[in-house]
């Protein structure tokens, strides 16, 4: 497979997981909430496919596309969600909750900053040879432990690269009432750089992702990466506000996946798609006969 | 004869010593200063590598604490004023003490977090208080308090390197002059760990030779001095023979040793510095009723009132429990004269 039919696959398997989510909590197979990630496929995938087996990812409450870039098992995944032992985490943490390998999540905005900054400073501490890579949303730039990790990831020299996935919208504030100045300029001011693309095309943001990884690893020092994106659905499971229009122009314009899939083979890209339907209902209908969730508390 | 004070910085120095994984972060912890109350005097020389000096920034630091310790290391971070732990409550409370049980046990976080409590030094209303029942009751964090009674460093030790969650090491202001009692240097007094736990005991402390009690006196950290001091006046003074427990695990709560006494004496105070409403107190008499049912004749606490400490002297003695309350309340619930 080449590299472009593999970020393909990355970005459709994460799509039809979260509609699969969408469409089957509809119908009562998963409880409590989620939060999906269509239309920002490309910000996982484009970073994520840079790191190494051995580098570290925090996210956040939007992290299944992070997971499953990460390389993330969809069955425990939908596990996960279900309630299931075979669960990511035993079906204790849920959607939002998620363990596996060098992956943590949690749904406590800006917590996972100094978290992140944490990490890896003790992974530089100990002598490995890792970088942190932490994705956070403009939502959690309103919760000051963000800055207070800025200050410290700059200060100590931590190599962390920061992932601000701007899309534009927290919960159903806009990000006109929530952010005074700029992000760059919040990142600036702690004397972290930062380098902003405004794209969904996965290339483009896995090039830049590329350089600035290197320059982390190079630097043993912070780097930010602020992706300018759109969010499709709503923020958790029936709540967008946005009118009908703009998200419809938002996906005639942003889609990762027929941005990206347009460079494919019509036969090539019809081939993948195929192959993530059948893996994905696989992985949904396996979770679903799993046994739930037991054991002692 | 060791002060508390030396005992705690002599733990952290054994701590540091002993394993490489350990690391030290607080604000202005380096020498010369070694710390606004002095518990770190020393260390930064000796380890420059792991005692990190922080910016005023507690949110921040316990959070990087919880990811330091998440990948490996043994973090210790000392929170200069125990008021101020309310800034750190969200990594505690929502990451730190959260991680290992909502991961499935695939991970721990062996995170201390250290801090001063307590008042009767003038500080006033930010820089007084006994907060640490806020952090009571937090599933998957420990609360360890600190007295004179035993061996507080070797407390603090087993806090940072014999247990792996999440530990709120709490430290009263007024301890570090004390000297540590153990039971060689308690003449007269009989000092014995009660009940079964290892790494963070409890002591009960009697009269040498006096009648069986008719009291128990549950408490911890620098008010385990004002009871002793309550329990010398009631005994030499009214007759009233009582018995101290002193915990210095509070959380999770082991009630048996105050259970077990307070079996035996039928009579329960329990003693703390912060306010009375949802206290330690309130959670140890429940356990308490729950147990012995009507064989707890009596019970009562001894708290500190409900408004913000002052700083005038004066005011603040009016605040805090004091051996006088400890005195009133005891002949309240109706501890009798020996016979």
């Amino acid at each position: 497979m080449t590299d472009a039919l593999a970020l393909y696959r990355s970005l459709v398997l994460i799509r039809r997981f979260e509609e699969t989510i969408l469409a089957e909590y509809r119908r009562g197979a998963f409880s409590g909430t989620t939060h999906t990630y269509i239309g920002q496929e490309a910000n996982a995938v484009g970073v994520i496919t840079n790191l190494q087996p051995d580098d570290i990812v925090v996210s956040n409450h939007r992290c299944h596309g992070h997971f499953l870039a990460y390389g993330g098992d969809p069955r425990a995944l939908f596990g996960e969600l279900m309630g299931r032992v075979t669960g990511v985490c035993g079906g204790r943490g849920g959607s939002q909750h998620l363990h596996w390998r060098n992956f943590y999540s949690n749904g406590i905005l800006g917590s996972t900053l100094p978290l992140a900054t944490g990490i890896a400073l003790a992974e530089k501490m100990q002598g490995r040879q890792t970088i942190t890579t932490v994705f956070a949303g403009d939502g959690a730039l309103g919760e000051g432990s963000v800055y207070e990790a800025f200050n410290f990831a700059s200060l100590w020299g931590t190599p962390l690269l920061i992932v601000i996935e701007n899309n534009h919208i927290a919960q159903t504030t806009p990000l006109a009432l929530g952010l005074a100045g700029s992000i760059a300029g919040r990142l600036t001011a702690f004397g972290i750089p930062s380098c902003a693309v405004s794209t969904s095309d996965v290339l483009e943001i896995s090039s830049t992702a590329q350089a600035l990884i290197a320059e982390v690893r190079h630097s043993q020092r912070p780097q930010a990466l602020i992706i300018d994106s759109a969010r499709f659905g709503p923020h958790s499971k029936s709540d967008d506000t946005r009118p009908v229009e703009m998200i419809e122009e938002l996906r005639r314009t942003r889609d990762p996946l027929t941005i990206h899939g347009n460079r494919l083979a019509v036969s090539a890209r019809q081939a993948v798609d195929t192959e993530i339907v059948a893996l994905v209902r696989a992985a949904f209908e396996q979770a679903l006969s799993d046994p739930p969730a037991g054991g002692a508390l | 004869m060791t002060s508390v004070l030396d005992a705690l910085n002599n733990g952290l120095q054994r701590a540091l010593t002993d394993d490489s994984r350990v690391v030290l972060l607080g604000e202005d912890i380096l020498d010369p200063y070694g710390g606004a109350f002095k518990v770190t005097r020393g260390l930064s020389t000796v380890f420059p590598e792991r005692v990190l000096t922080t910016p005023v920034s507690e949110a921040g630091m316990t959070g990087l604490a919880a990811g330091m310790a998440l990948r490996g290391l043994r973090p210790i971070v000392e929170i200069m004023f125990g008021d101020f732990s309310t800034l750190a409550v969200d990594p505690l409370v929502n990451t730190a003490a959260k991680l290992r049980w909502m991961y499935n046990d695939q991970v721990s976080v062996p995170l201390v977090v250290r801090t001063p409590m307590g008042g009767r030094r003038g500080y006033g209303p930010t820089h007084s208080q006994s907060i640490e029942k806020l952090f009571l009751g937090v599933p998957g964090l420990r609360v360890v308090a600190a007295s004179h009674f035993g061996d507080p460093g070797e407390l603090l030790y087993r806090a940072i390197l014999r247990q792996d969650d999440p530990l709120v090491f709490v430290e009263h202001k007024l301890l570090y002059g004390l000297q540590v009692i153990d039971a060689a240097a308690a003449s007269d007094f009989e000092i014995e760990r009660s009940g079964s736990a290892e790494l963070f005991p409890a002591y009960r402390l009697t009269v040498r030779g006096a009648p069986p009690p008719t009291l128990t006196l549950a408490t911890y950290g620098y008010m385990a001095e004002l009871a002793r001091q309550a329990l010398v006046k009631l005994a030499f003074e009214r007759e009233i023979f009582t018995e101290l427990i002193v915990l210095t695990q509070l959380a999770p709560l082991d009630a048996a040793p105050i259970l077990e006494s307070a079996s035996r004496t039928g009579r329960l105070l329990t003693i703390e510095e912060g306010t009375l409403s949802a206290g330690w107190g309130a959670e140890v008499l429940a356990r308490c009723s729950e147990s012995l049912g009507s064989r707890l004749a009596a019970a009562g606490r001894v708290a500190a009132i409900e408004t913000p400490i002052p700083a005038a002297a004066g005011l603040e003695r009016r605040t805090l429990p004091e051996v006088d309350d400890i005195l009133r309340e005891a002949e309240k619930i109706g501890a009798q004269p020996h016979a």
